[in-house]
């Protein structure tokens, strides 16, 4: 991304806010795959190593009262809306003090008090849902924006294509991101679709679309900043895929012998983290003794979280029967 | 055409198709929060007219005519709903609401449980034979939903219960599933209370009363259970009709009731046999009853086929009150 840009469009704070969140999610995420490999985390565990930028890029963009309805690699994006690293932690342990008290786990965390509408593991099932949030700030006629995304595989299932011509006709304030990572599970994008680009897919709904590098925050920050004020003074959904590669398995059981280790070592050199170190180095704003620094602190963070996590209550076997309806008094405002 | 909207707030007869559209029209002037979404009901106010008017009257910010897409129209009311608004959606057919079967059941079925998000929302299913419709346009497939923990199921039988029922769906803070069954829209009517009122979800009511058997059915099969206790009642056998009108959550203390009084049971449905509403209630009846019977429980239900088209196989394919009588004549003898 073109630096004199960069430097005029995104303050310093902001940037060095971006670079504080890709660490924390990098370094969160790293202590997750541990905790699994110890065996102290069990079920699936899915990252965005290599991706963060995405995450922390659009939910950046955001205002408080805006929504989001991500997928299973956006953790950066948990971590702005203020879910904390010991709350994440707290769920993949299956914790009582976890968003879902242990009734769902790992990235499947949702908190309407937060603006983060909860992810299902059908991939591509929250994009109607986040079109009908939208739906419902078009219809008060309030100025929140809906930003929801999902993998270049998600993009070939139906609900798709339903909530991005819904969204497209009706000109909802809704951005769709797509974090075409190359690989759904162990299948290339080559077998996913028949179009060059995720991309291509928006022009048959009349939605104007970016490609956006996504591995540089500050690109990512800047598309989803005008896509978002796009949405929300009238203009419409808008698509915007993020080329970037998945450098772990699909989950962390997965050795992903699939993917040519050349193209691993090629992204390698792409690193997000590395990327926004070079430019904030470019840039002036920061050098190597703040990169350590800030390391550090979110370690510490991390570290607080993972034990606040270890010591918190799991559920009672018996907790397994509440919940199952909502009461009036939970919808009574 | 006559519609709801035009009869709202008088006294004479309306059908169950009117009841409907009054409901509707109730909601949406009591709570600005209700709106209407779905495939041609707004200039053309629905494939069965309930929603004729509305557009005029509510504006298209309330009555959205959508894509053709079901799983796109129930991912996006799942959304408005979860923001606060109160979505209705139409489904044109029951039929098609396989369209729409993963965002009902892995979203909006399991979103308050997993995350404690309520989904205020109502599907409203127009399902049922007895119309020539033929396999796309007469199913009925509460069954499906009825296995799914976290939606309610609700199948009013009267005009009574069609608007009650429908105003206690929409104030209802849950996903309800609203079956209305199209071969009753134009075939009953009733005059309706001028005041506000629901049937509360959960309730089921004795339609008739009887000592012999209990009936337990719910939609259209109600009035065939009916038909059938007038030509048993010549012969000393007196049924007792149990209309669920709720499926999901079940009143199992009314039927607990009833089948305690009368020792003995027929189920009685629409649906497919296999696997349906009717089975649940016999496996009921056989741990929280046992002692009460005196013969087996019976199902009378359609076979497990698809709905076929045509008229002597359609004849052939739904329950009739034959067949209830039949039924009951065995039981009795127990």
């Amino acid at each position: 991304m073109d630096l004199s840009v960069v430097a005029k469009d995104i303050t310093r704070t902001d940037l060095l806010h971006l670079y504080y969140y890709l660490q924390l999610t990098r370094t969160l995420e790293n202590r997750i795959t541990a905790l699994y490999r110890q065996g102290r985390i069990v079920g699936g565990v899915y990252t965005s190593h290599g991706m963060e930028a995405i995450a922390v890029g659009y939910a950046f963009a955001l205002q408080s009262q805006d929504v989001i309805a991500p997928y299973h690699r956006d953790m950066g994006a948990f971590l702005i809306r203020g879910i904390t690293p010991g709350e994440v932690i707290a769920q993949y342990l299956g914790k009582r003090t976890g968003p879902t008290k242990g009734k769902d786990g790992n990235v499947h965390i949702g908190d309407l008090k937060r603006g983060v509408i909860g992810f299902v593991s059908h991939l591509a099932d929250n994009l109607p849902v986040a079109t009908g949030a939208a739906l419902a700030f078009h219809i008060r006629g309030e100025p929140h924006v809906v930003v929801t995304n999902t993998g270049d595989g998600g993009t070939s299932r139906g609900d798709f294509h339903e909530a991005m011509n819904f969204a497209a006709v009706r000109k909802l304030p809704v951005v769709f991101f797509c974090n075409n990572n190359q690989y759904a599970y162990s299948t290339p994008v080559r077998n996913q679709m028949a179009v060059a680009n995720v991309a291509d897919r928006a022009t048959g709904y009349g939605m104007p679309a970016e490609i956006v590098d996504g591995n540089d925050v500050a690109a990512v920050y800047l598309a989803a900043r005008r896509a978002i004020q796009k949405a929300r003074s009238g203009g419409g959904p808008t698509f915007l895929e993020c080329k970037t590669m998945r450098m772990h398995g699909h989950s962390e059981h997965d050795p992903a012998k699939y993917v040519p280790q050349a193209l691993l070592d090629e992204w390698k050199k792409k690193d997000p983290i590395v990327k926004a170190e070079a430019m904030l180095k470019t840039l002036g704003y920061a050098d190597e003794a703040y990169f350590h620094d800030i390391e550090e602190r979110v370690k510490k963070e991390v570290d607080a979280g993972v034990e606040w996590a270890e010591q918190s209550p799991l559920p009672d076997g018996r907790e397994t029967l509440d919940g199952v309806f909502a009461t009036e008094a939970e919808v009574a405002s | 055409m006559t519609t709801g909207l035009a009869d709202a707030m008088t006294s004479h007869e309306v059908t169950y198709l009117e009841a409907i559209s009054q409901a509707l029209d109730e909601e949406m002037s009591r709570d600005e929060r209700v709106f209407l979404m779905g495939e041609d009901i707004g200039a053309y106010g629905g494939a069965f007219k309930i929603t004729e008017g509305f557009l005029q009257k509510y504006g298209d910010h309330r009555v959205l005519d959508t894509p053709l897409a079901e799983s796109g129209i129930v991912g996006a009311a799942i959304g408005a709903a979860m923001m606060g608004l109160r979505p209705v959606v139409e489904m044109q057919f029951a039929d098609f609401i396989s369209c729409a079967f993963d965002q009902i059941i892995e979203v909006a079925a399991k979103n308050h449980y997993r995350w404690n998000a309520p989904v205020p929302m109502v599907i409203r299913a127009p399902f049922g034979g007895g119309v020539h419709g033929g396999p796309f346009h007469s199913e009925c497939p509460e069954g499906w939903f009825f296995h799914s923990p976290g939606l309610k199921l609700v199948a009013p039988s009267t005009p009574y219960d069609a608007k009650g029922l429908l105003k206690a769906a929409i104030r209802d803070p849950n996903p309800v599933i609203y079956f209305e069954h199209k071969f009753l829209y134009r075939r009953i009517k009733a005059v309706l209370p001028t005041e506000d009122y629901i049937v509360p979800i959960g309730k089921a009511e004795v339609k008739r009363t009887g000592g012999t058997i209990s009936v337990i059915t719910y939609g259209a099969m109600v009035h065939l259970a009916l038909e059938a206790a007038t030509v048993l009642e010549k012969e000393n056998i007196q049924l007792e009709v149990v209309d669920l009108r709720t499926l999901i959550p079940l009143d199992k203390e009314t039927i607990y009731e009833s089948v305690r009084k009368t020792s003995k049971a027929i189920m009685l449905h629409e649906d497919n046999k296999t696997g349906g509403i009717g089975a649940e209630i016999a496996a009921l009846l056989a741990e929280d009853c046992f002692d009460s019977l005196d013969g087996p429980v019976l199902r009378v239900a359609a076979p497990d086929t698809p709905v076929p088209f045509s008229t002597p196989m359609e004849e052939f394919f739904l329950p009739k009150a034959s067949d209830i009588v039949a039924a009951a004549r065995m039981l009795a003898a127990y």
